[in-house]
């Protein structure tokens, strides 16, 4: 008997043993696992901070050689070695303006009617539409803005504008190439990033303080104004911001219609160039020792701005997330 | 009625039009570069599109065979590169991080990176590898596409995973799994469509990428298997097509561009089908 209960004894020591052994291969399986996961994070954290480390050392020539000038100075002349970021700048910031001014109120349309007034069997085919729309490669964009959509800017609208807007934004020859028209092809691009990011905020209302206001009478365009617009306001501007990062980093579609000209003028009808567009053209066949770095440079400055831009947009729509959710 | 009760009524109706204006400009947008692209590139898609290489500036003929194999090698070496990256950094954010420092960090900047300008990122794998290998490659091409590509895999593994209920994974903890087999065995697997559904996006949207490859795969006038070389590639071979003053290149490029826009498209609508019928089940 009590050597039978030594024997029990025995077993449940060598099982309870054989248990922490096992659990000591998971515990370490566990830790060796998670390092590994770790690790491919860390590794997305790592390439942001190598970007901005290489893009700084690459540039470090040009600014060095330059000085400050650099980022406002509007010449460009691979010819002469003189380079300076002012022209790419500004066709950057007024593609994107354009698009923006344009491709904002269309957004807000579009989302207003998918929330609001769309019969429900057509809210996912048309949402889905508007999503694809998205999806769409930006070198298509461009393809078919240099073969059709320009020529049309060229023939039915900037001759009318010519002739109604006038100096110093809307001059000379109709060329169908140029910042304008870069514009409006990027305004295409970013409605559908606008509009997705506008629908969602729209139906994180909650629904009790819209019919409320139904309830008391308030038209749909009421509703939207007083109710839905203040409620979702921090998260609106972030999906403007989002489409505006966008706007600013697009390279192939501008390249295309934008015209790469090197020369600075006020006149959007003329062509000129993005810091994207001026990369995309120039980098492959730049061999000067002071071109790459300066190339490098505007890259820097490029992607300073869209860090700055997103972060800010990242930061609006959580905020406007979490209002949503703690209501 | 009076005149306010109108002016409500009227602003109301314009408003609502507007609106319905709006989407009709969107959805035209779509239908118009669509059909073009149906109208002017499905005449040049014929046999010689797939089995030929790209032609000599200004002859007649040639096809893109040389393009499609490039594309196709270096997204597929993308793809198989940058999903396990994707899915364990994605499992780490939803498993293990959760909400320590380092992962909410990481959270913000796949965010940022997923509408990172892309020639940015092109510019720098440039200076990391083919300013220091001396030679642009079809390697480099991957290297820049995968950058892309993960951060979407990163996201969509992360916010699938954290849709698993929180009694899934006791019931496996329960039963004295091991968290890297509940990680790996339970919620991956039961999430599966939605991680299918990101890889897909991601490989619809490093499809067409053209800015990164510019300046890492460059082009190739020749056939080649060999990634150790400048690689042709579709969206590349478009850009430097189109700008073309040839009408057969110009031609050749509308090919390649509806072919990658029925990719693109394709895998899009996959990825919604996908996500719908593994969540349904």
């Amino acid at each position: 008997m009590s050597q039978n209960m030594i024997d029990t004894e025995a077993a449940v020591q060598a099982a309870m043993k054989r248990q922490a052994e096992k659990s000591a291969v998971f515990l370490r399986q566990d830790r060796i696992f998670a390092g590994i996961t770790f690790s491919f994070a860390a590794l997305v954290l790592l390439v942001l901070f190598g970007i901005l480390m290489s893009l700084m050392v690459q540039a470090w020539p040009a600014i060095n050689e330059f000085g400050l000038g650099f980022f406002y100075s509007t010449t460009w002349s691979p010819s002469t070695g003189e380079f300076s970021a002012g022209i790419a700048i500004w066709g950057t910031l007024a593609t994107s303006l354009i698009a923006l001014l344009i491709g904002v109120p269309i957004s807000f349309g579009i989302a207003m009617f998918l929330t609001e007034s769309c019969p429900v069997w057509m809210r996912r085919p048309l949402g889905t539409a508007i999503e694809l729309l998205a999806g769409v490669p930006s070198i298509i964009y461009g393809f078919w803005g240099l073969f059709i959509f320009a020529p049309m800017v060229q023939e039915y609208v900037q001759p009318w504008m010519i002739s109604w807007l006038g100096a110093p934004f809307f001059a000379g020859p109709p060329l169908g190439l140029g910042v304008f028209t870069a514009g409006l092809v990027l305004a295409l691009m970013i409605i559908p990033f606008i509009a997705s990011v506008m629908r969602d905020v729209f139906e994180t209302v909650p629904s009790v303080l819209k019919e409320s206001a139904y309830g008391i009478g308030c038209t749909r365009w009421e509703v939207i104004r007083n109710i839905v617009l203040p409620y979702t306001r921090v998260g609106v501007i972030g999906g403007i911001m989002l489409g505006l990062g966008r706007a600013l980093g697009e390279t192939m579609a501008v390249t295309f219609v934008i015209g790469n000209a090197n020369r600075f003028a006020l006149n959007l009808f003329a062509p000129g160039n993005s810091i994207a567009s001026t990369l995309a053209n120039e980098f492959a066949e730049a061999d000067a020792s002071m071109h790459i770095p300066a190339l490098f440079g505007l890259g820097l400055i490029l992607f300073i701005i869209t860090f700055v831009v997103l972060s800010a947009s990242e930061w609006l729509i959580k905020q406007g997330e979490r209002k949503a959710g703690g209501r | 009625m009076d005149a306010r009760y109108q002016r409500r009524k009227f602003v109301n109706g314009l408003s609502t039009t507007l609106s319905g204006i709006a989407v009709v400009i969107g959805v035209a947008g779509l239908v118009w570069i669509l059909g073009t692209l149906f109208i002017k590139g499905l005449p040049a898609m014929n046999w010689a599109f797939f089995t030929e290489s790209t032609p000599a500036p200004g002859s007649e003929g040639g096809g893109m065979a040389n393009a499609i194999v490039g594309s196709l090698l270096i997204v597929g070496l993308t793809t198989v590169v940058s999903t396990p990256i994707g899915i364990l950094a994605g499992i780490y954010l939803a498993e293990f991080g959760d909400r320590s420092r380092v992962a909410s960090v990481t959270r913000f900047v796949t965010d940022i990176m997923l509408s990172a300008p892309s020639i940015v990122i092109g510019l720098f794998v440039y200076a990391l590898f083919v300013t220091t290998t001396k030679h642009f490659s079809g390697w480099t091409g991957s290297v820049a596409l995968s950058l892309i590509a993960v951060p979407v895999v990163v996201r969509t593994t992360e916010n699938m995973l954290k849709l698993v209920p929180g009694s899934l994974r006791e019931a496996a903890f329960a039963l004295g799994m091991p968290r890297w087999r509940v990680s790996l065995d339970v919620c991956l697997r039961a999430v599966q469509g939605g991680v299918i559904t990101g890889i897909l996006l991601a490989v619809a949207r490093i499809a067409g990428e053209t800015a990164p490859l510019l300046f890492t795969a460059l082009n190739n006038q020749f056939f080649t298997w060999n990634m150790n070389e400048p690689m042709a590639n579709l969206p590349v071979t478009i850009f430097n097509f189109a700008m073309s003053p040839y009408e057969n290149w110009q031609n050749l490029a509308w090919g390649a561009s509806a072919l990658i826009a029925i990719l693109v498209l394709l895998l899009n609508v996959l990825a919604r089908v996908v996500f719908q019928s593994r969540s349904k089940s």
